[in-house]
C-alpha cells in the first residue's frame, strides 16, 4: 500500500464516520423527548456534518481524481464505506443513541487530540476545528449517560440494555490494521493501543458514576472501517441519503 | 397563520380597570406578565402563542421528512439547521405562554389530545425534495408577514419572542427560493419537480392566512388588544403581491386562472381558495393530521422515561449535595 | 406524575465586557443541564461568551404597583445624567 492510498483510506475512515453518525443523529429531528434535546442533538448532528465535509474534502484532494465530498458521500456503495460499525447502529431508543454517541465522542476525542499533532498540517487543522465541537459532545453525551444510567429503575435497565448491546462495537476503534499502522509509521494517526488505555480510563469513570456495569467480554465485531463486511443497516441508509443523486444523475441541487 | 382561527375571549371586568388598560395598549406600552390585565386577553393569548407554538413543532415534521434524504451535504445542513431552529421557535413561544400561568407539558398535552391546534399547513405531505423549496419560500413566507408586524403586539414576552424568532428566520425563506431557483433551472424533470410543488402548496399556502375577515367574529377584539396586527385579507393580499412576481422569475406558473393584476386596487385579483377543505383540514380530516398528531404523541410517550430519569437523577445528585453540607 | 422539569431563566454575556442580559428561557431537570441547554438553544449563532442560569423559580420580582415608589425617586435625580451637564465645548471632550 502506497502512503498516499493508504492516506485516502484513512481520510475516509475519520470522514465516514462522522458521515454515518451524523446522519443517524439527524434522524432524531422532531422526534426527541423534550425539545432542548431535539436542539442539542440537532447541534451534535450538524458539527458532524461540518466534519464530514473537511474531512472527504480533504480525501478527495488526496485521492486527486477530482471527486468531491458529495460525490464520495453520494456514490459509493456499502463495501466502499470506511466508518466503525457502532456509528451504523440504528438509533434505538433515546438511550442506545446517547450510548452509542457517548462510547464514539470518547474515542473520538482521544484520537482527534492525537490528530491535532499528525504530520500533515491539513490534518492537524481539521482535528483542531473538530476537537472543540467533539469536547462538548463527549460532555453532554457522557452527562446523560450519567444522569439516565443513576436515574430511575427503567432508565438505568434501558442504559444497561444499550451499553451491553454496543459493546462488541468498541474493540473495532482500537484494533489496528495495515492502515493504521501505515499512518501511526507516517506520524499522522495515533498508536491505538495507547489510545485505547485513555478511552478505557474516560469510560469507566462516566460507567461508574453511572451505576452501569461495564460488560467483561472483550469480544469485537469487525469489518467496517475495513469495509470488509458492514452490517445490513448501512444498506438501508444510502438507500435514503442517496436516493436523490442516485435517481437524477447529473442535476445539480 | 399559526394561529388560525383563534376565538377570543369575552370579558366581564371592572370598567375602569379595563379602560385604563387599553389605554395603555392603545399609548403602545407593552403589558408584562405581572400587570394586571383582562382574563380574557390572558386566555386568548395562551392559545394564540399555544397554537403557534405548537405549529413551530408539528411544522419541523414535514420538513424534517426530508433530512436523511437531502441531495448534498451543504443542503443536509441547512434543512436541519432550519427545521432545528423550529423547534427552537417553539420553545421560545412555549416559554412565552407559559408566563402567562400554563406549564409547557400542559400545553403540549392539549395539543396531544387535539384540545388544541396548530397551523392547517403542516397536515400536508412533503413528496418531493421540491416541497423543501416550495416550504420554504410560500410557507416561510407567509409565516413572515404576519410575525414581522407581531414583534410590535402589546403582550411584552410574546413580542420580544417574536423579535427573536423573525431575526432568525430571515434566512427560512430564502433557503427555500434558493432551492426553487436550482430547480426551476435545472434538468426537465427538476422542473416538473418544482411546478408540481408549487401545484400543491399554494391554496393550502393562502389557506394560512385563515378565512376572510367578513367571516371572521373574534378579530375585533384580538385587534384592538394589539395582539392581532393586521387583517386576514390584508396579509394574504399582500403575500400574494409579493409571490406572484417571484413565481414568474422562477418561470413557474400558479395554478389559478383567474389571476390578474388589478391597476385600481394596486394588487392581483386571485381565486380563494377551497375553504371547506380548509375546515376538513383543522376538523383533523387532511391528508397528514393523523401521522402529524401520532409521531407527536410518540416522541412523547417514547421520551417519558427519559424526562423522569433525567429528573430522578438531578433530585439524587441535590439530596447527596444537602447531605454533604 | 407531575414531574416537569424546572423553568430556568437564561442570562448572557454577548460580548466580553459587556452586561449578562436576560435571553430567555427554558426547561431544564438541573443547573448544569440548564447551562448545557443555554449553549444549545441560545447561543446557535455565536451569541454568548459566558451564561448564567437560575432557577425561574427562585426570581423575585418587584410588583408593578411599586413602580412608582421604585422607579420614580431616580427620575428627579438627574444630575445622575451626564447631559445634565452643560460643558464648554472649549472644554473638550468629556
Amino acid at each position: 500500500m502506497t502512503d498516499q492510498s493508504a492516506l485516502f483510506e484513512y481520510l475516509l475512515r475519520l470522514g465516514d464516520n462522522t458521515l454515518v453518525l451524523g446522519h443517524r443523529v439527524s434522524e432524531w429531528c422532531g422526534h426527541a423527548p423534550v425539545l432542548e434535546e431535539d436542539i442539542a442533538l440537532a447541534n451534535t448532528a450538524l458539527d458532524l456534518i461540518g466534519q464530514t465535509q473537511m474531512w472527504l474534502g480533504l480525501a478527495g484532494e488526496v485521492e486527486g481524481s477530482g471527486r468531491s465530498a458529495d460525490d464520495l458521500a453520494m456514490h459509493r456503495d456499502v463495501w466502499d464505506f470506511r466508518n466503525l460499525l457502532l456509528v451504523e447502529q440504528p438509533n434505538g431508543d433515546f438511550g442506545q443513541t446517547l450510548m452509542r454517541q457517548c462510547l464514539f465522542d470518547a474515542f473520538h476525542l482521544e484520537l482527534l487530540t492525537d490528530l491535532t499533532r499528525a504530520s500533515d498540517d491539513r490534518i492537524a487543522a481539521i482535528a483542531a476545528k473538530a476537537l472543540k465541537e467533539v469536547t462538548y459532545h463527549l460532555d453532554r453525551s457522557s452527562e446523560t449517560v450519567i444522569g439516565l444510567g443513576d436515574g430511575t429503575e427503567e432508565s438505568h435497565r434501558r442504559m444497561q440494555t444499550a451499553l451491553d448491546l454496543l459493546w462488541p462495537y468498541v474493540g473495532e476503534m482500537f484494533t489496528p490494521d495495515a492502515v493504521d499502522l501505515a499512518m501511526h509509521a507516517a506520524g499522522i494517526a495515533p498508536d491505538l493501543t495507547a489510545l485505547r488505555t485513555r478511552f478505557d480510563t474516560r469510560i469507566d469513570a462516566i460507567l461508574t458514576e453511572a451505576t452501569l456495569t461495564k460488560p467483561d467480554s472483550t469480544y469485537a465485531q469487525s469489518g467496517g472501517k475495513t469495509g470488509f463486511r458492514h452490517s445490513e443497516h448501512l444498506g438501508h441508509m444510502l438507500t435514503q441519503m442517496q436516493w436523490l443523486q442516485r435517481a437524477y444523475p447529473g442535476a445539480t441541487w | 397563520m399559526y394561529a388560525q382561527m383563534v376565538k377570543s375571549e369575552a370579558t366581564a371586568e371592572d370598567p375602569q380597570k379595563l379602560a385604563a388598560f387599553q389605554a395603555r395598549i392603545d399609548a403602545g406600552e407593552k403589558i408584562e406578565p405581572k400587570d394586571w390585565m383582562p382574563e380574557g386577553y390572558r386566555k386568548t393569548l395562551i392559545r394564540q402563542i399555544g397554537q403557534h407554538a405548537h405549529s413551530e413543532i408539528v411544522g419541523q415534521l414535514p420538513e424534517g421528512n426530508w433530512i436523511t434524504r437531502a441531495p448534498t451535504l451543504e443542503r443536509k445542513a441547512i434543512l436541519l439547521a432550519k427545521v432545528q431552529d423550529e423547534a427552537g421557535h417553539g420553545l421560545y413561544l412555549y416559554c412565552a405562554a407559559e408566563t402567562l400561568g400554563v406549564s409547557r407539558d400542559e400545553l403540549t398535552e392539549m395539543l396531544l389530545d387535539g384540545r388544541m391546534k396548530y397551523s392547517s399547513i403542516f397536515n400536508y405531505p412533503t413528496l418531493t425534495w421540491a416541497d423543501m423549496g416550495a416550504v420554504g419560500w410560500l410557507v416561510d413566507g407567509a409565516a413572515i408577514m404576519n410575525q414581522v408586524p407581531l414583534q410590535r403586539t402589546s403582550y411584552g414576552p410574546y413580542s420580544r419572542a417574536m423579535i427573536r424568532i423573525c431575526k432568525e428566520e430571515s434566512f427560512h425563506q430564502r433557503q427555500g427560493y434558493h432551492i426553487m431557483m436550482k430547480m426551476a433551472q435545472g434538468t426537465p424533470a427538476q422542473k416538473k419537480m418544482a411546478q408540481d410543488a408549487l401545484n400543491r402548496f399554494w391554496y393550502p399556502s393562502l389557506m394560512m392566512f385563515g378565512p376572510s375577515d367578513k367571516d371572521s367574529v373574534h378579530s375585533a377584539q384580538s385587534m384592538k388588544w394589539k395582539i392581532k396586527m393586521n387583517t386576514n385579507d390584508e396579509l394574504r393580499q399582500k403575500f400574494v403581491d409579493q409571490t406572484v412576481p417571484q413565481a414568474e422569475f422562477l418561470g413557474l406558473t400558479v395554478p389559478d386562472d383567474t389571476l390578474r393584476w388589478n391597476d385600481d386596487k394596486g394588487g392581483y385579483d386571485f381565486a380563494e381558495p377551497d375553504w371547506s377543505e380548509f375546515f376538513d383540514v383543522i376538523q383533523g380530516n387532511g391528508p397528514c393530521n393523523t401521522e402529524r398528531l401520532a409521531a407527536r404523541n410518540k416522541a412523547w410517550d417514547d421520551g417519558a422515561w427519559v424526562r423522569e430519569g433525567l429528573m430522578a437523577h438531578a433530585a439524587k445528585k441535590r439530596a447527596a449535595k444537602l447531605a454533604a453540607e | 406524575m407531575k414531574n416537569e422539569w424546572p423553568l430556568w431563566e437564561v442570562f448572557i454575556r454577548g460580548q466580553h465586557g459587556l452586561n449578562h442580559r436576560h435571553v430567555g428561557s427554558l426547561h431544564a431537570p438541573d443547573a448544569e443541564m440548564a447551562i448545557k441547554n443555554a449553549r444549545d438553544v441560545y447561543t446557535r449563532r455565536n451569541e454568548g461568551v459566558s451564561i448564567w442560569v437560575v432557577e425561574a423559580a427562585h426570581i423575585t420580582a418587584s410588583s408593578p404597583s411599586d413602580k412608582g415608589p421604585l422607579y420614580e425617586p431616580s427620575e428627579s435625580k438627574v444630575y445622575r445624567h451626564p447631559t445634565f451637564f452643560d460643558i464648554p465645548d472649549e472644554a473638550g471632550h468629556m
